[in-house]
C-alpha cells in the first residue's frame, strides 16, 4: 500500500512537469501552427537567470537569494519576456511561411539561446540551493513522499485550473480557443492575431518558467541541458495527446509520466536501463493505433 | 456617399488571374448581388474585401477608409461582417460563445447583450441550444449561426457568400427576410454572393454578374434577368457571335 501510494505520486510529479510542457508547447501550435522546439532552451535560460554569468565551476547565485515572494515572479517574467521577445523578433517574421520553415526557424533559436548561456556560464553544472528544505519527506498514509513532491503536483493543478478558468471565462481565453481552431475565421471577426499570439507566447514562457522552477528545487543543479529532456517528452506528449488539444496534451503528459515510473518498477533490473526504448515503444503503439493522438481536435488541418 | 468603393481591383493566386479590373461602388442600406459560375471569382471579390487576400493593384474604400493592406481584424471593426463560404462555425466553442465573439470589436458591453437577445428572438432554435457546442448543429442551423454571428457586431455592411447553399426553401425564406429587415429598420447594407439569380430577381436590388474573373454584366437585378442577355453572359454566348 505505502509502496503503491510512493509509486503514485513518483508518476504524478513526474507526470506533471510532462503536463506543464506538453500544454506550453500545444498553445503555440494551437494558434500558430508553430512547433516550438525552443520551448526547452526557455526553460534553461529560466533556471540560469537564478545566477550571475560567469564561467566559474561555484555558482554566483544572484536573483536565487530573494525571497520567494519576489523570486517567482521574476522568474516567471524573465520566461514570459524571452517567449513573447522571441515571437516579436523570431517568428511573427515567418507567420505566413510554412510548418517546416518555422520549425527549422525555433532550432535555430533554440541553439542560439543554448549557445549564448554557454557563453556566459560555460557547460559544467553547477549546484544551487534553492528551497532545499523541500526535499524533506512528509508521511502520508505511512508512506514517506518528499514536500517537493506533493507541491509540484499541488501546483501543477493550480496552474491548469487557472488555465482553464482563463480559457473558459475570459474574452482573451474566448477569442484564443477561437484562434486555434479557425484563426482566419476569428481574425475576420476582429481578433486581433498580434495580441493573441503574444499573449499565448506569454503564458507559455511562464510554463516553462515554472518548470524550470520545479527541476532546480528537485535536483539542486543548474544545467544547460535541464530543459532538453523535459522537453523532448513534452513535445512526444502533445504529439500523443494529439497536436493542438491542451486537454490532450495534459492527459498524455501524465500518462507519459505514469508509465516510466511503472517501467521503473515492473521491469527487471537487468532491463532498467533500457527503460525509455520501452516508454517509447509504448508511444509507438499507442501512434499506430491513434496516428492523430488521442485527442485530435477537429481542426488540426493546416491553416491555408 | 458610398459606403463601399473598389476602384479597378486584381487579384493573382500564384500565376492565376483570380479577379481581373473589377470595380463597384455600394451606398449604404443598398443590396447588392454578385452571382456568376464556379470559379468566377465571386469569394476571391469578397475575400480581398475582407483582407484575407491582398489584391495585386487597386484600391478599395471602405467607411471612407482606404482598406488596402489593412488586417483582416481591422477591416471588421470598421464595420464589415463578413461570412465566407463554408460555414465556419468554431465547432468546439458553445453557440453562445460563437455569438459573443462576434461582439469582440464592441466596447458597449451592454449593447452587445441586448445584441444577443435580438439574435436569439431572430433565430429561437440558437436559444434554445446556447450551451451546446455548435459542431453538432445540422448544415442549415450553422448557416443561421454565422449570419447571426456576424450581425452581433452591428455591422454596417454584411458580406454573405452563398447563403443559400444546402439549405431547405424554407430556411432560405427566412434567412432573407432577417437581412431584408434589418436593412429596412438599420439601414445595414448587403453584399450577397449567390450562385444563381433566382434570389436577386426576388428581391431585388442591384446586381453583377462575374465570369472568368472580370464583372461581364452589372444593373438592376430584375431589368437584367428579363431579357436574354444574362444568361448569355452566364454562359459566355456573347463571345461566338
Amino acid at each position: 500500500m505505502t509502496a503503491l501510494l510512493q509509486i503514485l505520486f513518483d508518476a504524478l510529479s513526474l507526470g506533471s512537469l510532462y503536463a506543464l510542457g506538453a500544454i506550453g508547447i500545444a498553445l503555440i501550435f494551437g494558434v500558430m501552427r508553430l512547433v516550438n522546439f525552443a520551448h526547452g532552451d526557455y526553460i534553461s535560460f529560466c533556471v540560469f537567470a537564478l545566477l550571475w554569468p560567469s564561467i566559474d565551476a561555484a555558482a554566483i547565485v544572484f536573483a536565487g537569494q530573494l525571497p520567494a515572494y519576489l523570486l517567482i515572479p521574476i522568474i516567471l517574467a524573465t520566461g514570459a519576456c524571452l517567449s513573447m521577445l522571441s515571437e516579436i523578433l523570431v517568428f511573427r517574421r515567418f507567420r505566413n511561411a510554412n510548418p517546416a520553415t518555422m520549425m527549422i526557424a525555433s532550432f535555430a533559436l533554440g541553439f542560439v539561446i543554448k549557445y549564448t548561456l554557454l557563453m556566459l556560464f560555460s557547460s559544467r553544472p553547477k549546484s544551487i540551493d534553492l528551497w532545499s528544505e523541500l526535499a524533506l519527506p512528509v508521511e502520508i498514509l505511512d508512506a514517506r513522499i518528499p514536500l517537493l513532491q506533493v507541491i509540484t503536483i499541488i501546483i501543477t493543478v493550480l496552474i491548469l485550473a487557472a488555465l482553464v478558468a482563463f480559457l473558459k471565462r475570459t474574452r482573451f481565453g474566448l477569442e484564443m480557443r477561437a484562434a486555434a481552431e479557425n484563426f482566419t475565421m476569428a481574425r475576420m471577426l476582429g481578433v486581433r492575431a498580434n495580441a493573441v499570439i503574444l499573449l499565448a507566447f506569454a503564458i507559455s514562457g511562464m510554463l516553462a518558467a515554472s518548470i524550470g522552477l520545479i527541476l532546480v528545487t528537485q535536483t539542486g543543479t543548474v544545467d544547460i541541458q535541464m530543459g532538453s529532456s523535459v522537453m523532448l517528452v513534452a513535445f512526444i506528449a502533445t504529439v500523443i495527446g494529439g497536436l493542438g488539444s491542451l486537454p490532450g496534451a495534459v492527459v498524455a503528459g501524465f500518462l507519459i509520466g505514469g508509465i516510466s515510473v511503472l517501467m521503473q518498477v515492473i521491469l527487471p533490473l537487468d532491463v532498467r536501463p533500457f527503460r525509455d526504448a520501452f516508454v517509447y515503444g509504448a508511444v509507438i503503439v499507442v501512434l499506430i493505433w491513434r496516428p492523430n493522438g488521442l485527442f485530435a481536435p477537429r481542426s488540426a488541418k493546416q491553416r491555408v | 456617399m458610398s459606403l463601399l468603393t473598389i476602384d479597378n481591383i486584381s487579384v493573382n493566386y500564384g500565376r492565376l488571374t483570380a479577379l481581373r479590373n473589377a470595380s463597384l461602388t455600394l451606398a449604404k442600406g443598398e443590396t447588392f448581388f454578385v452571382t456568376g459560375p464556379n470559379g468566377a471569382g465571386k469569394s476571391t471579390l469578397l475575400k480581398a474585401i475582407a483582407g484575407v487576400v491582398a489584391p495585386k493593384s487597386g484600391t478599395i474604400h471602405f467607411a471612407n477608409t482606404d482598406i488596402g493592406g489593412r488586417t483582416p481584424e481591422d477591416i471588421a471593426r470598421l464595420g464589415f461582417s463578413m461570412v465566407p463560404e463554408g460555414r465556419h462555425v468554431f465547432g468546439s466553442l458553445t453557440i453562445e460563445e460563437n455569438l459573443r465573439l462576434g461582439v469582440g470589436m464592441r466596447d458597449d458591453k451592454d449593447a452587445a447583450e441586448r445584441e444577443l437577445e435580438t439574435i436569439y428572438s431572430v433565430f429561437p432554435m440558437l436559444k434554445d441550444r446556447r450551451y451546446q457546442t455548435a459542431g453538432v448543429l445540422s448544415g442549415g442551423q450553422q448557416q443561421m449561426l454565422v449570419i447571426g454571428r456576424a450581425l452581433m457586431a452591428n455591422p454596417q455592411l454584411i458580406a454573405i457568400d452563398e447563403p443559400s447553399l444546402g439549405l431547405a426553401p424554407k430556411v432560405i425564406d427566412d434567412v432573407y427576410a432577417v437581412l431584408l429587415k434589418l436593412r429596412d429598420t438599420r439601414g445595414l447594407t448587403l453584399l450577397i454572393v449567390e450562385q444563381s439569380s433566382t434570389r436577386a430577381t426576388m428581391t431585388g436590388g442591384r446586381m453583377i454578374l462575374l465570369r472568368g474573373g472580370e464583372i461581364v454584366l452589372e444593373g438592376d437585378a430584375r431589368e437584367l434577368t428579363k431579357g436574354d442577355a444574362l444568361k448569355a453572359a452566364y454562359f459566355g454566348y456573347g463571345e461566338h457571335h
